[in-house]
């Protein structure tokens, strides 16, 4: 079957639209045009990151060198918050499993932003919940807003809802940090970014070490 | 006929909660399910769909649970990354329309429970309408990292199709 030249142009740009469209979207997608917002997100220089001296889920005092040796994946957040943490914690254990036997390069951090009521024992029953290996971080007020300056990480507490109620909540920066074996910072995640997306970056950066 | 029993069986528990659904008036509540709240004392969070099959359009104004002492509607709002939970009044289900409240979005809080939501069990929770009224539904409890409705105990995530 012969297609007639009328129907051959048509087809033509057609085609020409659709890849057009593709690469524009493509390209958007990759945070080159406006409104365009890349997953990942890699600096150049190390300015998030840096020393800390927080309390683990077992009461035990570390330093950011403790965790030097291997990667580690780092989100700041709190136990009061029943939507994004969950979530965002989730997304960690699952792009650990998706890593297969090099997850064991990797350790998963949380450090809460809410240390009035998040103490060590409230730490390990949440870390637990999400991966075996996950660590809890808390501290006194000072240590922890050392650590959250550190990665550049913005939390205020709001209100309680009435008078001596222990329910308020803490607004909060939500990326997941990933830190190399040297503990200098290698890339940050939006919230939302995923299991697979993740997993996907660790990977390129287990592969470039 | 019983090939059509046997497809409708393996259906159903194929869906896991396929028939997890509320009918009131217009109003369809679809699949109605929760985190498990890990921590003695913090709130828990529930999430599901209305789908409203009517002309006119609903607002759930209210939510509550024999469970918890308190229980209000959240929304999460992502303000130049900053995350911020945030009361609101009001939620619409648009006519011919659903209001989905999922992870990320809107959502039911459920705060001051006695004690906290169990992975694997249902609890009540009463949703008002404006128009349509009343209706009580039976929340599944999840994972306390769940995704969505159906991960919990011996059962992996269910299969999204979009």
């Amino acid at each position: 079957m012969r297609l007639s030249k009328p129907v051959l142009f048509v087809l033509g740009v057609v085609l020409s639209v659709a890849v057009a469209w593709a690469l524009v979207a493509l390209v958007r997608d990759m945070g080159a045009g406006p409104g365009g917002r890349p997953a990942v997100v890699t600096t150049g220089t190390a300015e998030i990151g840096g020393p800390f001296t927080l309390t683990d889920h077992t009461g035990k005092r570390v330093t950011d060198k403790d965790f030097h040796g291997r990667f580690a994946l780092v989100f700041f957040g709190f136990t009061y918050c029943p939507d994004v943490c969950p979530t965002e914690l989730q997304t960690i254990a699952r792009a650990l499993d998706l890593l297969g036997e090099d997850a064991a390069k990797v350790t998963p951090v949380f450090i809460t932003v809410d240390p009035a009521r998040d103490d060590p024992e409230t730490m390990a029953r949440y870390v637990r919940a999400f991966h075996p290996r996950m660590v809890g971080l808390t501290g006194s007020p000072e240590e922890i807003a050392a650590a959250a300056k550190a990665y550049k990480v913005y939390y205020r507490a709001g209100k309680p809802s009435a008078p001596g109620a222990n329910d308020y909540l803490v607004d909060h920066t939500s990326f997941i940090y990933l830190m190399g074996p040297d503990g200098a910072f290698r890339a940050l995640y939006r919230a939302g970014t995923g299991p697979e997306a993740l997993a996907a970056g660790i990977r390129a950066q287990i592969g470039a070490e | 006929m019983s090939l059509a029993i046997l497809c409708g069986a393996l259906a159903f528990a194929a869906g896991g909660s396929a028939a997890a659904e509320f009918r009131k008036g217009d109003l369809v509540v679809e699949h109605p399910w929760a985190r498990a709240s890990i921590v003695p004392g913090r709130p828990a969070v529930a999430y599901l769909t209305v789908r409203n099959t009517g002309d006119a359009p609903d607002r759930l104004v209210a939510v509550a649970s024999p469970r918890a002492a308190r229980a209000h509607l959240h929304e999460t709002r992502h303000e130049g990354g900053v995350m911020r939970m945030v009361p609101v009044e009001a939620l619409t289900v648009p006519a011919g329309g659903a209001l989905a409240l999922a992870p990320g979005g809107t959502h039911v809080m459920l705060m001051g429970l006695a004690r906290p939501l169990a992975e694997g069990e249902t609890v009540p929770l009463t949703l008002t309408f404006e128009r349509a009224g009343e209706i009580t539904v039976e929340v599944v409890v999840g994972k306390p990292g769940a995704m969505g409705a159906g991960e919990r105990k011996g059962m992996g995530p269910m299969p999204h199709g979009h």
